[in-house]
C-alpha cells in the first residue's frame, strides 16, 4: 500500500487508435528497424537518445525531462497472447481483462467498487470524454461523466436560458420532480435517486473550475482541456481518486508522419504542464498516470503508415513512480515477430496489478481475474 | 373524431411497435381505429420503403465503409424517417436477442446487412428466421463457427443457439450442443477479400459438404444424419421454445422483465400473457407476425402503458420524431447514432452475446444525465417544427392559464402520463409565470419562451424516462 499521506489517485489517458510503439520508444540503433522502417522512421539525428539503444521520438522533450528526472517508468512490450488486430477487441480486453471471452464489467469500475462499496460518493471515478468507456461500466456502481467541465449539469444543452436565476428555477423544479415518492414503483424511485446524484455530482463538481486559479498555461489540445478539467476536479478535493480520459486517433496507416508528431507534441505538452500544475499546488505526490493504447502498429512500415501490430509501450508516471525501464523491447529480428508484429512479453493484467496492488493499496486478483506478474515501478 | 383515451393508446401501440410521433400523426392513425392500425404495422410491405438512394447521398455506408458510425447512421436514418415502424422495430428486437457485437465482428456493414436480414425475416417463420440466422457471415464470425469441422468441433455456436437464442438454459443437455455443433459443421463463410487496402467487402456464407459431419447424431431425442435445418425443425417443435420467445417479445414490447440469465429461476411477472403468447404460437406453427397480432390486440399489452424504460433509441428516435428535426434529406445521423451509444447502447455493438441489460439497467447517472440533456435540448428548441406546433396548440387554446399550457404540452409529448409529483411540480413551475399573453411581439416571445422550457422541464422528467 502507498504510504502518501493522501488518497492514491490514478489518471489513465488512453491512446485510442494503436500507438506505434517502434516510432514513440524508437530503437534507434537496431538495424533491422532501419530495415523494416525505410520510408515511416525517425531519423537518427533527430531522435532524444534514452541509452545506446532506446530514444524517445523527435517531439517528445517533456517526456525526456520527466524520465531523466526519475518519475516514469516505460514499460515494454506489452499486450497479451494471441493478439487480435481489431481495435474494438482489443480495447474490450484491455477494459474488462477478458481475453477469451466476451466480458462486461470494466476493471476501473472494480476499483471503484472497491474503494467506494456504498457508492457513496459519486465522484470516486470520473470520465473526462463522451460516454463511458467499458472499463468503467459495471451495474450498480456508479460513475460520473463529463463531456466539459465547463459545460457539465443538467438542462447544459437547453438553449435560451436567460440568466443564473431562470437556470437555478429550472434546476430546483428537476430536483423536486426527482424527488422520492411512494407508490410509483422500483424503478421509478430507482430513477429518482440516479437524477438527484447525477444533479449532485454536477453540483458537487462545478465548485472545481470556480476554485481553480493557476499560473500554468495549458495548450489549447483537447488534451490539454482534458487534463486541465482533471486537475481542477483533483485540486478542488472531491475524493476523486480514478481519472479517465483518452487522446487519439493514432491510427496511422495512411501519412504517419505528421499526425502521429501531433498527437506527440500535444501529449507531451499537456502531460508537462499538467504534473506542473499539480506541483505548483503542492498536489502531485498522490498522483499516478497510467498510459497506454491498445496494441502496437506493424514492424514493416506500408510506405506512408503503418498497419496494425501486436504488443505496445505503457508509460506510469507520477513523483513517487520509481522511473526508469521495465520489461524487455521485444526482438525485431524477422524470426521472432509474430505475423510481421512485435510479441508481447508483458501481460497488461501484471501492469494493471500492479498499480491496484502497489498504488491503489486494493487487492488485484478479483480485479484483473487472475495473478499476473507485477512489476516495481511503484 | 378519437377520442383522447383512442390517441393516448395508438400512442403506446406507436412507443412499443415504433417509436413516439407527433401528436397529429397519432390523430390521423388513431382515426383508422386501433386495429387496423395494428394490422398497417404488421404488415411494413404494403408501406413506402426508405428511399435508399436519397440516404446513401449523405451516408455512403455500403459496402468498403471503415467505421462503425456510418452503419450505425445508417441505422438512425432508417428507424427517424420510416414509414414502416415495426420492421425496424423487429429489427430491434432481434438485434436484442440475436446480439451480434462489432467489437468481435470488426465489419461493421456485414452486422448491417444481418440487421437487413431481420427486416426482411424478422415478422416471418421463427424456423425459417434461424435458418437464415445460421447462414449469417457475422453471426458464423461471431460465434467462431467457420472453426466448427467435421471432427473438431467448436461449440460456441451450438451452445449460445439452445441457451440464448431458442430454448434456454435447462432444456437441453451437453449431449445435445454436442449434436448442434456437429450438425452445423461446413456452415462457413466462403474465402474473404482482405481488408487492406481497400477497406471491408461483404462476407458470403458457403456450405462446404465436404467439412460437414455426415455421420449420424441425436438431438433431443431425434437421431438421424441431422443437418442444420434439421436442428432448427427439432428446435421450433420444442415445448420450451416458444415460452423462451414468448417471454422476449414481452420484455421487449410489454414490460421490464429481469435479465435472462435468470430466467430458470425467476418467474414470469405476468405467466397469464406469456401463455396467451404460447398459445398463439403453436396456433400459428411459430409465425411473428401471428404471435404479435395477439399480442398488441391483448388487454395485457394495452393495459401496459409507460411499464418499459425507454432504450437509448428508443429514447432518441421518439424523441427526433416528435420534434421533426431529423426529417429526410439532411446530415447529423453520425450525431444521433453516436449520442446513442454515449447513453449506452452502441448499435451494431451490443455489450455481449445476451444483448443489452434493459429496464432499470438503462439507467445510470452519466446516462440519465445525457437522456435528460438530450431531450430537453430537442423538445425545449422551437426551432424544431414539432416543438413549433406544440407552441401554436398551445396558442389556440380558448384560455391562456397555466393550467391550460401544462395540460397541453403533457398531450403533446405522449399523451404523457405523469405522477403527481411531477404534476404537482409542473404546474407550480407554470403558475409562477401566470397566464400567457399573445397580444404583443413581446408577449409572443415571452410566452412561447415559457412553453418551450416547459417542454424541456416534461422531456427531462422521469416519467419521460419510460415509454
Amino acid at each position: 500500500m502507498a504510504t502518501t499521506s493522501k488518497d492514491p489517485v490514478l489518471v489513465i489517458l488512453q491512446l485510442t487508435g494503436a500507438n506505434d510503439y517502434l516510432n514513440t520508444i524508437v530503437p534507434y540503433t537496431n538495424g533491422h528497424y532501419w530495415d523494416a522502417r525505410p520510408k515511416v522512421n525517425i531519423p537518427a539525428d533527430q531522435v532524444v537518445p534514452i541509452d545506446d539503444d532506446l530514444a524517445f521520438r523527435s517531439d517528445m522533450d517533456q517526456f525526456k525531462d520527466i524520465y531523466d528526472k526519475g518519475n516514469m517508468a516505460i514499460v515494454h512490450g506489452v499486450g497479451f497472447e494471441n493478439s487480435p488486430r481489431s481495435h474494438f477487441r482489443a480495447m474490450d480486453i484491455w477494459h474488462t481483462c477478458e481475453p477469451d471471452k466476451i466480458g462486461t464489467d470494466g476493471w476501473v469500475a472494480k476499483v471503484i467498487r472497491d474503494l467506494d462499496p456504498t457508492g457513496e460518493n459519486v465522484l470516486k471515478g470520473v470520465n473526462f470524454g463522451q460516454g463511458l468507456p467499458r472499463a468503467m461500466t459495471m451495474r450498480g456502481v456508479p460513475i460520473t461523466s463529463v463531456n466539459h467541465l465547463a459545460t457539465y449539469g443538467v438542462f447544459s444543452s437547453v438553449s435560451g436560458i436567460n440568466s443564473q436565476d431562470e437556470r437555478t428555477q429550472l434546476l430546483d423544479s428537476f430536483a423536486r420532480m426527482y424527488s422520492p415518492a411512494i407508490g410509483n414503483g422500483l424503478t421509478m424511485e430507482y430513477i429518482g435517486q440516479t437524477g438527484l446524484d447525477a444533479l449532485r455530482g454536477a453540483d458537487i463538481i462545478k465548485v472545481a473550475p470556480q476554485q481553480y486559479s493557476s499560473t500554468v498555461e495549458y495548450g489549447s489540445t483537447s488534451i490539454a482541456t482534458s487534463l486541465k478539467d482533471v486537475a481542477q476536479v483533483h485540486l478542488a478535493g472531491l475524493g476523486t481518486q480514478v481519472f479517465y480520459t483518452s487522446h487519439g486517433p493514432f491510427d496511422t496507416h495512411f501519412n504517419q508522419g505528421g499526425s502521429h508528431a501531433k498527437l506527440w507534441i500535444d501529449i507531451s505538452e499537456a502531460v508537462d504542464s499538467f504534473f506542473a500544475d499539480l506541483q505548483e499546488h503542492n498536489a502531485s505526490e498522490n498522483v499516478v498516470m497510467m498510459i497506454f493504447s491498445e496494441f502496437g502498429r506493424r514492424v514493416r512500415d506500408n510506405g506512408t503508415g503503418t498497419d496494425h501490430g501486436a504488443a505496445g509501450v505503457a508509460f506510469v508516471i507520477g513523483d513517487r513512480v520509481k522511473g526508469g525501464m521495465y520489461g524487455a523491447y521485444p526482438s525485431l529480428k524477422p524470426e521472432d515477430l509474430t505475423q510481421g508484429d512485435l510479441e508481447p512479453n508483458y501481460d497488461f493484467r501484471g501492469l494493471y496489478s500492479t498499480i491496484v496492488d502497489k498504488w491503489m493499496g486494493l487487492d488485484a486478483v478479483p480485479i484483473v481475474g487472475g495473478q499476473f506478474e507485477q512489476m516495481s515501478f511503484v | 373524431m378519437p377520442t383522447k383515451q383512442d390517441i393516448a393508446l395508438i400512442a403506446h401501440l406507436m412507443r412499443r411497435a415504433g417509436f413516439s410521433e407527433p401528436r397529429a400523426d397519432l390523430v390521423a392513425r388513431a382515426d383508422k381505429g386501433y386495429e387496423a392500425v395494428v394490422e398497417e404495422l404488421l404488415h411494413p410491405e404494403d408501406q413506402p420503403p426508405i428511399d435508399e438512394e436519397l440516404m446513401y447521398r449523405i451516408l455512403p455506408g455500403y459496402e468498403g465503409a471503415l467505421g462503425p458510425p456510418i452503419s450505425q447512421a445508417d441505422w438512425m436514418f432508417r428507424m427517424v424517417n420510416t414509414q414502416r415502424p415495426l420492421e425496424e422495430k423487429i429489427a430491434l428486437f432481434w438485434h436484442q436477442m440475436f446480439a451480434t457485437s462489432n467489437s468481435k465482428v470488426d465489419n461493421p456493414p456485414e452486422i448491417g446487412r444481418q440487421i437487413a436480414m431481420f427486416r426482411e425475416y424478422g415478422l416471418g417463420k421463427y424456423g425459417e428466421l434461424l435458418v437464415e440466422l445460421a447462414k449469417s457471415p457475422a453471426m458464423i464470425f461471431w460465434l467462431d463457427n467457420h472453426g466448427n469441422h467435421d471432427g473438431s468441433i467448436n461449440e460456441n455456436w451450438g451452445r449460445e443457439l439452445l441457451e440464448l437464442f431458442s430454448l434456454g438454459v435447462g432444456n437441453y443437455t451437453e449431449d445435445d450442443i454436442k449434436s448442434a455443433a456437429r450438425a452445423f459443421t461446413g456452415w462457413t463463410i466462403a474465402p474473404k477479400i482482405p481488408r487492406n487496402p481497400l477497406g471491408r467487402f461483404f462476407w458470403n456464407f458457403e456450405y462446404k459438404p465436404e467439412d460437414h459431419d455426415d455421420e449420424e447424431k441425436t438431438f433431443l431425442g431425434h437421431t438421424g444424419n441431422l443437418n442444420g435445418e434439421d436442428i432448427m425443425g427439432i428446435i421450433v417443435d420444442q415445448p420450451a421454445s416458444p415460452r423462451f420467445l414468448a417471454r422476449h417479445l414481452y420484455r421487449f414490447f410489454v414490460a421490464d422483465e429481469p435479465d435472462v440469465s435468470s430466467w430458470s429461476s425467476t418467474p414470469p411477472n405476468d405467466p397469464a400473457a406469456i401463455e396467451i403468447l404460447v398459445d398463439a404460437y403453436n396456433e400459428s406453427h411459430g409465425d411473428i407476425r401471428a404471435i404479435l397480432r395477439v399480442l398488441f390486440n391483448s388487454d395485457f399489452f394495452k393495459t401496459s402503458q409507460f411499464a418499459r424504460v425507454k432504450s437509448p433509441a428508443e429514447l432518441i428516435v421518439g424523441t427526433v420524431r416528435m420534434a421533426g428535426n431529423y426529417e429526410g434529406f439532411r446530415p447529423g445521423f453520425n450525431n444521433l447514432a453516436l449520442e446513442c451509444a454515449w447513453q449506452g447502447q452502441e448499435l451494431l455493438n451490443p455489450p455481449s452475446v445476451e444483448g443489452w441489460h434493459t429496464g432499470a439497467a438503462w439507467i445510470d447517472a452519466g446516462a440519465l444525465m445525457r437522456r435528460v440533456n438530450f431531450a430537453a435540448g430537442v423538445l425545449g428548441d422551437i426551432s424544431h417544427p414539432g416543438v413549433r406546433a406544440i407552441v401554436d396548440r398551445v396558442q389556440l387554446q380558448p384560455n391562456n392559464s397555466a393550467q391550460t399550457m401544462v395540460a397541453v404540452c403533457l398531450d403533446s409529448i405522449g399523451p404523457l402520463q405523469v405522477s403527481d409529483t411531477t404534476l404537482k411540480e409542473l404546474l407550480s413551475h407554470a403558475l409562477k409565470g401566470g397566464e400567457l399573453a399573445w397580444n404583443t411581439p413581446e408577449e409572443i416571445s415571452s410566452s412561447e419562451d415559457r412553453v418551450s422550457k416547459l417542454l424541456a422541464l416534461i422531456a427531462a422528467s422521469k416519467d419521460y424516462q419510460f415509454a
